[in-house]
């Protein structure tokens, strides 16, 4: 008997497209969170390899905030329709004028928080039991300490000292009305292997994670924000054009880009290899705000 | 490259975080920009706490203790790892199995000062419960008794004595100090008259998972059923390969319906392969039309598990509400939910020295001896051959909770039956 040898990869892979069948076997109406960006790209090859030739068993979720760039926009629509899965998208616009919630202030507004309001209503709107998510433990301390089944509550809350233990590939999803289940079928996957099986896959990205020349406001931190209709600019902010890529696709008001001219995923995997600064220290403004920033966001129903 | 599983384990302040931090920091694991942050909490006295890597909740800052399982992440050119960071002291025998579950190894930390303890026989056995075989003593602290040879060979002698005791897997001994990060990566110029391998090294070399050695077994978890006009007839038994190798052709049989067909096709990404293996998730087709649904178990004819309603099995209990004989649960027996009932709890064992106990209860962190009732029959295997199958979960119907993790069968045959000098009753 021929015993083929399986690299980290196909781990990572088998494990995920497992993850994903069982949501698929134990929730009523499951959801799969689609921003766009390299983390919910790749759940959707995933979600192909689960459940082609069938269709998905879930719909594709997108909570636009309106401060999205419009590159990931065009590749959203043009990814659904491709894949011909169905595609649901809220925005937190309609949200904000529902709901009277403030509009952020600051010289940067960014929705990030207002998402968690318009994904809660959304969750409330379809009745959905299960959103599938593209997290990864790596990206932050605490979501390291995260459940691949995360079971939230009816106001989208967790508790990191109620979770339950998950053992062996065991996954508990049994629920009471009114909570849901947060899954991450990409737990175990870092940057670097997110990077590396786009490339074994040959999958398709926007344009922004590739390196292109964009106009810049220059952040007193030395960070480049792309510029856009969104940004306050002041009279002594200093604009700039430069040769940038997107290691992260989140809202364009507090996403940072790196200078690069990585062309090819080959150059990004390269770029990666060198860099010393991880994803989220990088291009995230919003994280470097308090020690605990994304503990307390999931605490209240964030992702 | 592949991939290795790992669980620290060892008492309170044995310095199980100050060791995953420095093999992220010495592996160059660590960005600038988390360092960064460690440093500014840092400040006052300059040195930076690298156990602050991975203790990620804003309570176990404030506590300076660990609460809850962590998974990490580092890469060498030789290997990928995930560590499984279990807690020392909190709910401990919970958080171990929990963290044990998914592990291929475990590193048992001993602290120089105070060698072999409770803890560390403690952790050592529900490791071992739970099937991990290999296993690295890792003597922290050398720095604190002078990088002393004797100490370290005395406590590798008492830890030796442990393991043939139980019968359990050989252990490699490595002396090191997590905090100045002598042995832990690199070699250390401290330890000139140890011969073996850093922790790391150690590590890249281990042999990693295989499931290919155990009997084949397939779990439906989906069935995928396109019904559209190109695919009207199309039906796929969705799963992961859990164990073993199946192949196009193979006479099979269904379980629990017992019917019998044969592997029409095997399909990966929609591509038709002639072989799965563990652990590929893959479509497989039947040539004939059998009823096939979640949960069902497919099987070589040769090479059948034990189909039961009635099990023996370990349980570890991880709820504040005890369990008493004549309860009725969920069992989740990977994607099979059944309705199950334990009509009697046999024996406790002592975790300290798994002893038996006669007991009618079984409390928070208890691991306990139960026969167990389900409403339909199961497909299982014992644990120790088939980790995978001879695993299950109990679930609390009312609040959905788990409420305990069952390992089924003559649970150590491997390790506890038959135990050298003194005689010990350790068939848990």
């Amino acid at each position: 008997m021929s015993t083929p040898t399986f690299d980290y990869l196909d781990r990572l892979e088998a494990e995920a497209i497992h993850i994903l069948r069982e949501v698929a076997g134990q929730f009523e109406r499951p959801a799969l969170l689609f921003s766009g960006g390299k983390d919910s790209i790749v759940l959707t090859r995933l979600a192909e390899k689960a459940f082609r030739p069938g269709r998905f068993p879930f719909p594709l979720v997108h909570v636009d905030t309106g401060h999205n760039f419009p590159e990931v926009l065009t590749y959203r629509d043009a990814l659904a329709e491709q894949l011909g899965e169905k595609l649901i998208v809220r925005s937190v616009e309609e949200t904000i004028k529902r709901q009277r919630l403030r509009e952020p202030g600051g010289k940067y507004p960014s929705r990030n928080p207002l998402q968690t309001y318009t994904l809660l209503e959304t969750i409330e709107e379809f009745e959905f039991d299960a959103c599938i998510g593209g997290a990864r433990r790596d990206e932050e301390k605490a979501r390291a300490k995260e459940r691949i089944f995360s079971v939230r509550d009816e106001f989208g809350q967790w508790d990191p000292k109620r979770q339950r233990p998950e053992l062996w590939n065991i996954y508990n999803g049994r629920i009471q009305k009114g909570e849901n289940v947060r899954v991450f079928p990409i737990s175990n996957w870092t940057e670097l292997d997110v990077w590396r099986y786009i490339q074994r896959e040959n999958i398709a990205l926007p344009d922004i994670y590739f390196g292109h020349e964009r106009t810049c406001v220059v952040l007193p931190s030395g960070q480049l924000l792309g510029l856009t209709e969104h940004i306050r600019l002041d009279q002594d902010d200093e604009i700039v054009t430069r040769q940038v890529r997107f290691r992260t696709v989140g809202d364009s008001t507090c996403t940072a880009a790196v200078e690069s001219d990585a062309a090819t995923v080959e150059d990004i995997i390269e770029d990666l290899l060198l860099a010393k600064v991880s994803e989220r220290g990088a291009t995230r403004l919003d994280d470097n705000i308090s020690e605990a920033g994304m503990e307390d966001r999931k605490r209240n129903g964030y992702f | 490259m592949d991939l290795l599983r790992f669980i620290t384990c060892g008492s309170v302040d044995d310095g199980k975080s100050t060791l995953i931090g420095r093999l992220l920091y010495d592996s160059e694991s660590v960005s600038l920009d988390v360092l960064a942050a460690l440093e500014k909490r840092q400040a006052s006295n300059g040195v930076v706490d690298l156990a602050l890597l991975t203790d990620g909740l804003r309570a176990e800052r404030e506590q300076g203790i660990t609460i809850d399982v962590a998974y990490k992440y580092f890469t060498t050119p030789r290997r990928k790892f995930i560590i499984t960071d279990a807690p020392g002291h909190v709910q401990y025998t919970r958080n171990m199995v929990t963290g044990a579950s998914n592990a291929d190894m475990a590193i048992v930390l001993v602290d120089a000062r105070q060698g072999v303890i409770e803890q560390t026989r403690r952790h050592t056995l529900i490791a071992a419960l739970l099937g991990i075989q290999h296993f690295v003593l890792a003597v922290n602290k050398m720095d604190l008794v002078q990088y002393d040879e004797t100490i370290f060979n005395q406590i590798s002698a008492d830890y030796a004595a442990l393991t043939d005791h139980f019968q359990l897997p050989k252990a490699t001994a490595i002396p090191l100090s997590a905090l100045n990060g002598d042995n832990v990566v690199t070699r250390s110029r401290q330890l000139p008259w140890y011969a073996g391998p850093s922790l790391l090294e150690h590590l890249e070399s281990v042999p990693g998972a295989v499931e290919v050695a155990a009997a084949p077994r397939f779990q439906v978890q989906y069935v995928i059923r396109p019904q559209t006009p190109e695919l009207p007839d199309y039906r796929g038994y969705a799963g992961q390969v859990l164990s073993g190798q199946y192949r196009r052709g193979d006479k099979v049989r269904i379980l629990p319906s017992e019917q019998e067909s044969t592997i029409e096709a095997i399909e990966v990404s929609q591509q038709k392969v002639e072989t799965a293996t563990a652990p590929q998730a893959v479509v497989i087709r039947l040539r004939d039309d059998v009823d096939v649904s979640r949960g069902d178990t497919i099987v070589p004819l040769h090479d059948e598990p034990t189909l039961t309603r009635e099990l023996e099995a370990t349980l570890c209990w991880m709820s504040e509400q005890p369990l008493w004989p004549g309860r009725k649960l969920l069992l989740q027996h990977h994607s099979a939910l059944v309705k199950a009932a334990v009509p009697a709890i046999l024996h406790k064992v002592n975790v300290h020295t798994f002893a038996r106990a006669a007991t009618d209860s079984a409390q928070l962190n208890d691991i306990v001896r139960v026969r167990l009732k389900t409403a339909v029959p199961l497909a299982v295997d014992n644990y120790h051959q088939n980790r995978t199958t001879g695993s299950f979960i109990l679930v609390d119907e009312l609040s959905g909770d788990t409420v305990a993790a069952g390992l089924i069968g003559e649970a150590n045959a491997n390790y506890f039956t038959a135990p050298t000098s003194p005689p010990v009753a350790f068939s848990i």
